[in-house]
């Protein structure tokens, strides 16, 4: 066995692995191709912290390389052999200390990006936002236009550099709503109404997916999410109401049934129905929402009523403090 | 569970050479290493219990159904019953086995009317349409009562065993280590029912 | 269940289940066939199942998780065949691939990666801290048959009754009756249930074995590596298992009362399972890599001919990982909108965590700087891993972005990123650890050629396999889609990952042919084939049943080398005085009750009523013979030492 045939292969791996990195730069590498200022500041970030990243990992892996060659027993030349050394407070303190910068620097973007980039906060724009409400069932995806009174399965369309409020909720299990040159995914849940902000910078014909496995035919949940000039989509939304059925509760019923669907598109849909999917899980006296992401009820009293006495769910936190504060006197 | 954790056996006489590890000790930090679990089984079902306790969907809360009277009245029970396991581990370290014996003998009966007074509450809440499946609440509070129940019954079955252990054998190295774990065991159910009583019972009914 | 016809019980319809059926049922026939003609039932019976002896029940769970590795790489392999084609090409039906997935997650990390893991802390550990044995040796043989017996109802699913699909964590409320109404979600219940009590026992029997059992004079900072971060692993399991345990009872009440813990209505909170769930489920990945941090450990070490360097940060190291692994398990969620608050807190966390894992590679690294390295096997699967590991370590600092995360999430870029860090920190760290302690076990060296075969199959088809997967994450390719069209531009990515899959996969027949191949023709070797540092390499192999003849006095940190130095000098060992030794006796307790665990578990997935009451009174029925049984242990005579250690080439 040649250790030299060894050491080529390997060190072959790695410009692989970062060509297939940089190669990823043609069309089909949505994350990596955005059309919406979400996506593109969730690139940058991207990019910032994965350049961080590599400021330890290249010359770590340059490293390896070259110990493991120069102190190989095979090797020629005869190096320094100290087989009792074993500490220095100097290397050790550097070791610690860089990464530690480096993790703090990682650490102070994230925290500043995760208040810049959260979902439920509007996006400032000169044009009056959009409000889409999105539906996850199993295995399809309902859009309504509570303002435009339409509704559509498996395809939404919105005008382009108009904020978009997307509502998210679910009846069926748990999923993920996710259209990557917009920005990040958003979990769907079944009795919460939750919010994402999104917006296209340009027209086109975006990937859009579920992205958290639902069931049999998840695979089918994906959809064509369509941006166009303000023109175009008004014009749509006509055609809409002139040429196509209105969705009935019963309609809607069905449309819920477990089974994959075509593009199907509604010209009309009951009163306040996103919000009774919503509260469909939610009992009187109860809350069920996290904090500060309560059903947007403009057309349900009710849900007003139940959003007073709502109290916040737990979302990881509250749960913490219960169930660590039991561990931690453990130790 | 907790008597698998320690009841292997070893000879009772002690040879000292090098390598002879006290099998007894090993066996009483290896139970406690248990008792560490069970906390933390115990604080999982306390979480689950804070999260859920007001999702009563409509149904039967704490304060309507949770009579505390009878509550109280287990309380006293379990809490004396732990005065008389600690009486118990006295007599076995006078080496007085009838009084171990007839220490152990009023625990029980004191554990099994706890289980007693318990199982007739839950009988008199299901009769009442609260059931394990009427709310989240109610899982949760059967789910966290029952466990600890179980605990107390798995340990009264246990504490039967050793009783004929001990009358068989009398207070070996063996028996005393069994005896000092079940102990142990008894105040730690004790403890997790003072918690059961505040947060269930306390909060519940207020 | 009610079963009405024979096909609601047998799993029917689909050609891959019967030859499943088929070759399960040979393979049964052929095993008792051949122990009734060789007459072997006593011995597999006295030998084996009964057997307390830690480095046997090693052995036994490193075959089962091989075993286990056998089947979920074919589950693998199923993914990845009908993954390489797109559309209309379905090999695999929508729900038999949710079947897959779910199997080949469960096995992977809970019926393959822990048991390899125990059985390398059977094999190892009280041999290097000097110890005659665990400390509790029948409740290790108790964790072992749990485990199987947990192992064996989890894979029984494949042909009775089916198997479950809502994906290897069974996040409510798809896990729930409401949508998952089979008796598939209730085996994985089951089956993880009383493997994982197995594995709480181990945390526990190992945490005492570790702190009591040591030989005289090893203080814990004399400890070598491995067993500090063996160590560190039960810490997390005692602490993170109980969680488990909870959760999984919670979501079979659920199910089986009709209970609302996780339900959508009556006020369940299907949030809280998935809170739950990783509170086990991230200390569980920390569980399993940082006994492989142990094992590189002592690897670089050894073949470095140094000492490991900076043993004070590696054991603050491993103790900072295994405490900060409980306070990241919401970075597997960020998307569930809890706020930027909660976000960057766990972001931090998790990001912190890079920090002690970079210093320990640090410390590999010069650990062979001014070594004199020498490239066995487990050395090279130790350089394979350091690359692997710190590209796995970057891309999970990437996924602990939260922002950013919102475009990872449950896309094929996760995928890559936790199966770079599992594979190519875990199973290469185990694979390595197996090949370094293979000739302690048994004696013989496994074959360097095939192993090398092995190797680079192993590493090549890793990269092929799941740099693609990079790629097609950002692409917006997500988990568990079974199927995808032509038009998303995935095919190409998916079939060179499915051509590495492969790739690895003849890798894994190139090491079952070296075992067999090494069997065969026995190079056998002596007690310290590598040039040891520890005590395990300082008795013969495989080790007689005591370990150690007389127990070692320990001075310093890699005693045996230090023995070995004085030796070359010519300083005498001075003659063994041999005493009797005290040993535990074989018990069949408790292989019948993980026997009757095992009825009571598959009672409880079929609702029969007449298998659950016999399984729980069994249960508890060997319990309380367990506890009456005084008659636990005997004594080794120093004639009966003797004759063992010259047996072994010892003088005497």
């Amino acid at each position: 066995m040649k250790y030299k045939g060894w050491f080529l292969r390997a060190a072959a791996f790695l410009p692989l692995a970062l060509m297939t990195f940089l190669l990823s730069g043609c069309a089909d590498v949505v994350v990596l191709n955005p059309k919406g200022e979400i996506a593109k500041h969730q690139l940058d970030l991207i990019y910032i912290t994965t350049g961080l990243c590599l400021i330890i990992i290249v010359p770590v892996l340059i490293l390896t390389f070259w110990i493991a060659w120069k102190y190989r027993v095979k090797s020629k030349k005869k190096e320094a052999y100290q087989p009792e050394w074993d500490h220095s407070t100097k290397l050790e303190a550097v070791w610690w200390g860089v990464p530690i910068l480096i993790i703090l620097l990682i650490a102070i973007v994230t925290v500043q990006y995760s208040y810049k980039l959260e979902p439920s906060k509007a996006l400032a724009s000169d044009n009056k936002p959009i409000t889409i409400q999105v539906v996850a069932l199993d295995w399809k995806w309902l859009f309504l236009y509570p303002e435009q009174g339409i509704a559509t399965v498996n395809y939404v369309q919105f005008p382009e550099k108009v904020p978009v409020q997307f509502q998210l909720t679910a009846d069926a299990p748990m999923n993920s709503f996710w259209i990557p040159q917009l920005g990040g995914q958003i979990y769907t849940m079944s009795g919460m109404a939750m919010k994402l902000h999104l917006i296209a910078d340009e027209p086109g014909d975006y990937f859009g997916t579920g992205a958290n496995f639902s069931g049999e035919y998840f695979g089918k949940m994906t959809f064509n999410a369509k941006a166009t000039s303000q023109a175009d989509f008004d014009k749509w939304v006509q055609d809409v109401k002139q040429s196509y059925p209105a969705m009935s509760q019963e309609g809607y019923n069905e449309l819920a049934q477990p089974a994959t669907s075509l593009v199907r598109s509604f010209s009309a849909f009951p009163n306040g129905m996103f919000d009774n999917i919503v509260n469909k899980y939610v009992v009187a006296g109860e809350g069920h929402h996290h904090g500060g992401e309560a059903a947007s009820s403009q057309n349900d009293a009710a849900a007003k009523d139940d959003q007073d006495t709502s109290k916040t769910d737990m979302s990881g936190i509250d749960m913490s403090d219960a169930g660590h504060s039991d561990a931690a006197h453990q130790h | 569970m907790a008597n698998v954790a320690a009841n292997h056996s070893s000879h009772d006489h002690d040879h000292g050479h090098d390598g002879h590890h006290d099998l007894e000790a090993l066996r009483t930090m290896g139970f406690w290493i248990f008792i560490i679990t069970d906390c933390i089984i115990f604080g999982t079902l306390f979480a689950t219990y804070a999260v859920l306790m007001n999702s009563t969907a409509g149904g039967p809360t704490g304060a309507e159904l949770f009579e505390m009277p009878g509550v109280i009245a287990e309380t006293f029970i379990l809490l004396t019953s732990s005065f008389t396991s600690g009486l118990a581990v006295l007599s076995m370290n006078r080496g007085d086995k009838k009084g171990l014996i007839g220490w152990l003998i009023v625990t029980a009966l004191l554990g099994a009317s706890f289980i007693t007074l318990e199982v007739t509450e839950f009988l008199k809440m299901i009769d009442e349409g609260a059931k394990i499946s009427t709310s989240a609440f109610l899982s949760a509070f059967y789910t966290l009562v029952g466990t600890h129940g179980i605990h107390v019954s798995i340990g009264l079955i246990w504490m039967i065993a050793l009783m004929l252990q001990v009358a068989k054998r009398g207070i070996t190295p063996v028996t005393k280590r069994k005896i000092g774990n079940i102990s142990l065991y008894w105040h730690f159910l004790d403890v997790v029912w003072i918690f059961v009583f505040t947060i269930v019972y306390m909060m519940g009914v207020r | 269940m009610k079963i009405t016809k024979l096909s609601d019980f047998f799993v029917t319809g689909d050609p891959l289940i019967y030859g499943a059926d088929v070759a399960i049922g040979l393979t049964m026939v052929a095993i008792v066939v051949a122990l009734t003609a060789f007459k072997r039932w006593g011995w597999l019976w006295r030998e084996w199942l009964t057997t307390v002896d830690h480095k046997r029940i090693g052995i036994m769970y490193v075959i089962a998780s091989l075993l286990m590795l056998f089947r979920g790489g074919v589950d693998a392999l199923l993914m990845r065949t009908q993954l390489a084609l797109p559309d209309s090409m379905e090999f695999l039906k929508p729900d038999h691939y949710n079947d897959i997935f779910t199997t080949h997650g469960v096995i992977m990390i809970l019926f393959m990666a822990m048991p390899l893991m125990f059985g390398l802390f059977n094999l190892t550990v009280p041999l290097q801290i000097g110890a005659r044995d665990v400390a509790f040796p029948l409740l290790n043989s108790l964790s072992f048959w749990l485990f199987f017996m947990g192992a064996m109802l989890f894979n029984v699913s494949f042909v009775i009754g089916g198997s479950p699909e809502a994906g290897w964590l069974a996040y409510p409320p798809l896990s729930e009756k409401m949508f998952s109404p089979g008796v598939g979600q209730d085996f994985y219940i089951w089956g993880i249930q009383i493997s994982g009590i197995g594995s709480l026992m181990t945390g526990i029997n190992f945490i005492v074995t570790i702190l009591k059992m040591r030989a005289p004079g090893m203080k814990l900072m004399k400890m070598p590596m491995f067993t500090w971060s063996v160590l560190s692993s039960c810490l997390t399991i005692i602490l993170a298992f109980p969680i488990l345990t909870v959760t999984l009872a919670l979501l079979f009440i659920d199910r089986y009362f009709g209970a609302h813990f996780f339900t959508l209505d009556m006020g369940g909170n299907p949030m809280m399972y998935i809170n739950l769930i990783w509170m086990w489920g991230h200390p569980e990945v920390y569980i399993v890599v940082l006994p492989a941090f142990g094992i590189f450990s002592e690897i670089v070490a050894t073949f470095s001919k140094k000492r490991l360097f900076g043993y004070g940060s590696m054991v603050f190291a491993l103790m900072s990982i295994s405490i900060f692994s409980f306070f990241t398990w919401a970075h597997h969620f960020f998307t569930m909108g809890s706020g930027a608050n909660v976000n960057a807190f766990f972001a931090v966390t998790t990001m912190i965590i890079a920090i002690p894992t970079g210093v320990k590679i640090f410390n590999w690294l010069f650990t062979m700087y001014k070594g004199k390295i020498t490239f066995e096997l487990p050395m090279l699967w130790t350089m394979a891993f350091i690359p692997c590991f710190i590209v796995g370590g970057m891309t999970g600092v990437m996924l602990s972005v939260a922002p950013a995360d919102f475009q990872f999430h449950n896309s094929y870029f996760l995928i890559a990123h936790f199966h770079q860090v599992l594979i190519g920190g875990v199973v290469f760290g185990y694979f390595a650890g197996l090949y370094y302690w293979w000739p302690k076990v048994f004696g013989f060296k496994l074959n360097d050629k095939l192993g090398k075969w092995a190797f680079w199959l192993w590493n090549i088809g890793f990269y092929v396999c799941f740099m693609p997967q990079y790629v097609l994450g950002l692409m917006g390719m997500t988990r568990r889609v079974s199927s995808y069209s032509w038009d998303t531009g995935w095919w190409s990515w998916n079939f060179v990952s499915t051509i590495g899959g492969f790739l690895m996969g003849i890798g894994f027949l190139f090491q079952v042919w070296q075992i067999l191949h090494s069997i065969k023709f026995m190079e056998r070797v002596k007690g310290d084939p590598w040039g040891g540092r520890t005590l395990e390499w300082s008795i013969p192999s495989p080790a007689p049943f005591y370990n150690f003849a007389i127990t070692p006095k320990v001075e310093g940190r890699d005693d045996w080398w230090r023995r070995k130095e004085l030796a070359a000098k010519g300083v005498q060992d001075p003659p063994p005085k041999y005493e009797p030794i005290h040993m535990p006796k074989n018990s069949g307790t408790p292989i019948v009750m993980s026997l009757f665990w095992f009825i009571l578990g598959f009672g409880f997935v079929f609702d029969w009523l007449w298998l659950i009451v016999p399984g729980a009174i069994g249960i508890a029925a060997t319990m309380l013979y367990h506890s009456f049984n005084y008659d636990t242990d005997y004594y080794v005579t120093v004639d009966e030492i003797k004759k063992t250690e010259a047996k072994a080439g010892r003088v005497v």
